[in-house]
């Protein structure tokens, strides 16, 4: 039912759009387009950051699934490696608290007029982007294949149907936002 | 209805399951995750054809992401219209030089911030790529994917994060 307009161009070009309004629009209603609270969120004294994406990971992973089952949606995992996954991330991570943004919130940011996010992070982020194109063959060929294991997902891993992982997790996700609420944060 | 949408800020929970259900939608109809960080990848292919002509377009980076208008570049522009609807709607929209929380802790002299976080920016947009993916791509619509590569890379965006953020304040 979908497939036809999955091939449609410039009907995706929109669609992306109109996702992005939203999207942008969320993350600015929930207050984490704020370099304030993503610093605090990294400085763990507000944790607005992590309720916002857990929730979002439960409904989705529920959602996504439910929409795979019924054969309306198909995964797409990115591919990882230790060297690609772990390093990147914590090289990620240190960008990450010196900026305050990351690259779908600076955006947000940029919209509310955060100067910091336009002037200097996106202008930081477009070079970073640009020297890693410059260095990926050589990247390619050395570290981001170490420990390659590829588009993996949990249930591929562990050889079970997806449901029986999705569950527990949601459940974990839920008790932990209820311990972060309890505990006052 | 109106009053909702004008208000400053909405529950982190209520904007949380907003952002999964906007997920399965661009699964749905697009059949794509929610992901951003490709799409500067594809501008700095663009600045850099600009000056450097269409030959950067045959870099092996760029033959993998081409450097063109694709949905999430579109996706991206939009969020920066939607933020600043929301932000408008609320009163919100305000041109800020520097942060509340760094000028209490630096000092409000946006030379210093902006340096900071220019270079905040590079290594962002190296580890983004070199992880393949950001708190977007990862962090939230790789994980709720259950994808292993996305689990690890999220932890190390908060261990990295983490550590940053108590070193330098």
């Amino acid at each position: 039912m979908f497939r036809s307009l999955h091939a449609r161009k410039r009907t995706q070009l929109a669609i992306g759009l109109l996702l992005g309004i939203g999207f942008g629009f969320l993350l600015q209603k929930g207050g984490v387009t704020r370099y304030d609270v993503i610093i605090g969120q990294l400085l763990l004294v507000d944790f607005t950051v992590v309720k916002v994406m857990l929730s979002a990971v439960v409904t989705g992973m529920v959602g996504v699934h439910f929409l795979r089952s019924v054969g309306l949606a198909t995964l797409h995992p990115k591919p990882g490696s230790l060297g690609s996954s772990v390093i990147g991330g914590l090289i990620f991570g240190v960008g990450f608290a010196l900026l305050g943004y990351c690259p779908g919130t600076i955006a947000g940011a940029v919209g509310q007029g955060s100067l910091d996010g336009l002037f200097g992070g996106m202008a930081g982020i477009l070079l970073g982007a640009g020297l890693f194109a410059e260095v990926y063959p050589k990247l390619d060929r050395s570290i981001l294949r170490k420990a390659d294991f590829g588009e993996l997902t949990f249930p591929q891993l562990l050889k079970v149907n997806p449901w029986i992982i999705v569950l527990p997790v949601a459940v974990g996700i839920v008790l932990l936002l209820l311990l972060i609420e309890k505990s006052g944060l | 209805m109106i009053e909702w949408l004008t208000l400053k800020q909405w529950s982190p929970y209520m904007v949380g399951i907003g952002i999964g259900l906007l997920n399965c939608i661009a699964f749905l109809l697009s059949d794509k995750p929610l992901a951003c960080s490709t799409a500067y990848s594809r501008t700095s292919g663009m600045l850099e054809g600009f000056c450097l002509g269409p030959k950067v377009a045959d870099k092996p980076y760029y033959k993998k992401f081409p450097p063109s208008i694709e949905w999430d570049w579109m996706l991206v522009l939009g969020m920066i219209i939607g933020a600043f609807i929301s932000a408008a709607l609320s009163g919100q929209f305000y041109l800020e030089w520097v942060p509340p929380r760094w000028a209490e802790a630096f000092g409000n002299i946006p030379f210093g911030r902006w340096a900071v976080a220019f270079i905040g920016g590079i290594i962002l947009g190296i580890g983004a790529r070199w992880a393949g993916g950001c708190t977007s791509g990862h962090g939230i619509s790789g994980t709720l994917q259950l994808a292993v590569s996305s689990w690890l890379a999220a932890i190390c965006f908060f261990v990295g994060g983490i550590i940053t953020a108590i070193l330098i304040f």
